[in-house]
């Protein structure tokens, strides 16, 4: 791309606010009812993390997991995709994402474990219920109206934002799983803000929070005086 | 009381039938400002209308119903060129869904686009283009932002010469690769060329535009309102008493006007997805064109804003 330092980001935006909300709106259409399905098994989804059993991690991993492939698929390719060309990339990014996370849990070194003393804890329960219920309320009381509401599982922002979270309760297994929630919270928030939509802050938000949260912390040597 | 059952099938078959009876829209040129394609002196509306961003709606039955109202309403307002990309999502598939409603207006001037890396597979991209508009070819085809444009240049050329296309032309935004797109203006044989340009941004006016008629090449203009951000900044600020001399009634007619009226400007191609501003947009080609003396007053108060 020549003169690439001449484009905006509102040169890559190639819909209005109004037609992505509204993908919104035909996506959940379609896919109603799964909605009830989801709503309990996102709520079994989080007992299951602040109550843990020894199989907790492959059983909340897998399901994280495999709201990110569906998502890959039933959001990005098969609705994002009509008006951006790019979600095919996104769609990619989403189906990698899921398979990593299956794989993690697989494996047994995703071991999410909540704890009330540990702060960086608690910023991750704090973001799992972020994405969970405060995320879609505030999409809400943005003004959309409830047929445009984005649910955990279902939608993009609040599964990245939930998967954020769970990231920070778990070792250092974290570090393969970040980028591509990372880079996703990037886009989002960058998309929203060129469409001058008022909740570009919460993805760009819960990225900053979670890569402050397991940012490496060097202890300083005690000094003798 | 009628038999349901009839009327059901009736009704189908008459909508199933409609794109093939429905006549083409009547359009109504009497009032309509018109100027002339320079390479064969074709008459072109001054107002056209772009499909990026507005008309990407996907497989939305709602929005893209609403899309081809806007363009019913520009067809019978006189309007002709619609320009769109390959680049620009679902716009060119909408289009043909609008045109295809409506019956395939007569009126209709295509105007379209290749964006594409490779140029061997730029005529496919074309042929693709041209299944998703509906239409039997293209009037115009212009290389996007100059991307691989000699070897799609070589193709236009010769679909033209083939007489499966009837303009080429060259296209950039918002100022960019002026250079290169100056020298390709001064080498190549072209009809059209598409820049940006509004009564904030006269960037063409330096070069662009004067090379364009001297090369007798017709202009056409786009993101006139800046993407929408400058027809908002205008509304929020008071159209001038003396805005009806330069034949205005509201801040779109009064920024299209000053595009248009530039002697170098062929047309410039408003995109929008709302009735009411289709039906603004088009009164900026009726009625008159500010002067040279009136456009200095008009960039003079919008600069002083």
């Amino acid at each position: 791309m020549s003169e690439w330092w001449t484009y905006r980001l509102s040169d890559f935006l190639l819909f209005s606010a109004d037609t992505y909300y509204r993908l919104f709106e035909l996506y959940n259409t379609a896919i109603w009812p799964a909605h009830i399905v989801v709503l309990v098994l996102s709520g079994l989804w989080f007992y299951f993390l602040i109550r843990p059993k020894p199989w907790s991690g492959k059983l909340l991993f897998t399901f994280l997991g495999t709201t990110w492939l569906w998502i890959a698929w039933g959001y990005h390719v098969s609705h994002f995709t009509s008006v951006n060309w790019a979600a095919s990339y996104y769609a990619i990014g989403f189906a990698l994402e899921g398979l990593l996370l299956i794989l993690a849990g697989g494996s047994g070194k995703a071991r999410p474990i909540p704890s009330n003393t540990h702060w960086t804890s608690r910023v991750g329960t704090g973001l799992i219920g972020f994405g969970l219920i405060l995320q879609p309320l505030i999409v809400l009381l943005s003004g959309r109206p409830w047929t445009q509401i984005e649910l955990f599982a279902l939608a993009p922002d609040p599964t990245v934002i939930a998967t954020l979270g769970i990231l920070l309760l778990v070792g250092r297994i974290r570090w393969l799983l970040l980028p591509i929630p990372i880079i996703w919270c990037l886009i989002s928030s960058a998309t929203l803000w060129t469409m001058g939509a008022s909740e570009f802050w919460m993805t760009l938000c819960a990225a900053g929070v979670a890569l402050f949260a397991v940012r490496p912390v060097h202890k300083k040597p005690y000094s003798v005086y | 009381m009628p038999d349901r059952s009839t009327i059901s099938r009736r009704t189908a078959l008459g909508l199933l039938a409609a794109p093939l009876i429905r006549p083409a829209l009547r359009i109504q040129p009497q009032s309509i400002i018109t100027k002339p394609i320079p390479s064969t002196g074709e008459a072109l509306p001054v107002i056209g209308i772009g499909s990026w961003i507005t008309f990407n709606v996907g497989n939305d039955r709602e929005a893209r119903n609403a899309c081809t109202e806007v363009m019913r309403n520009f067809f019978e307002l006189g309007g002709k060129m619609i320009d769109s990309s390959p680049m620009y999502g679902s716009a060119q598939e909408v289009i043909g869904y609008g045109l295809n409603r409506l019956g395939n207006p007569d009126a209709l001037f295509s105007a379209d686009k290749v964006w594409i890396t490779s140029t061997a597979r730029g005529a496919s991209q074309i042929e693709n283009s041209r299944e998703l508009w509906g239409v039997p070819q293209f009037d115009l085809m212009q290389v996007h932002n100059l991307r691989s444009w000699e070897g799609h240049l070589e193709t236009l050329h010769a679909m033209k010469a083939s007489g499966s296309l009837r303009y080429v032309g060259i296209t950039t935004s918002e100022g960019r690769r002026h250079s290169l797109f100056e020298e390709v203006m001064q080498t190549q044989p072209l009809d059209f060329i598409q820049v940006s340009y509004n009564i904030l941004n006269r960037r063409v006016e330096e070069r662009i535009l004067p090379i364009a008629q001297e090369r007798g090449i017709a202009v056409i203009i786009n993101r006139p309102f800046q993407q929408g951000n400058l027809i908002r900044r205008m509304k929020r600020q008071r159209l001038p008493d003396w805005a009806s001399e330069a034949g205005a009634t509201n801040w779109a007619e009064f920024l299209l006007k000053f595009i248009v009226s530039h002697p170098a400007v062929t047309c410039a191609i408003p995109a929008t997805s709302q009735v009411r501003h289709v039906k603004e947009n088009m009164a900026a080609a009726t009625g008159e064109l500010p002067t040279e003396a009136m456009r200095q007053r008009m960039i003079d108060y919008v600069e002083a804003l």
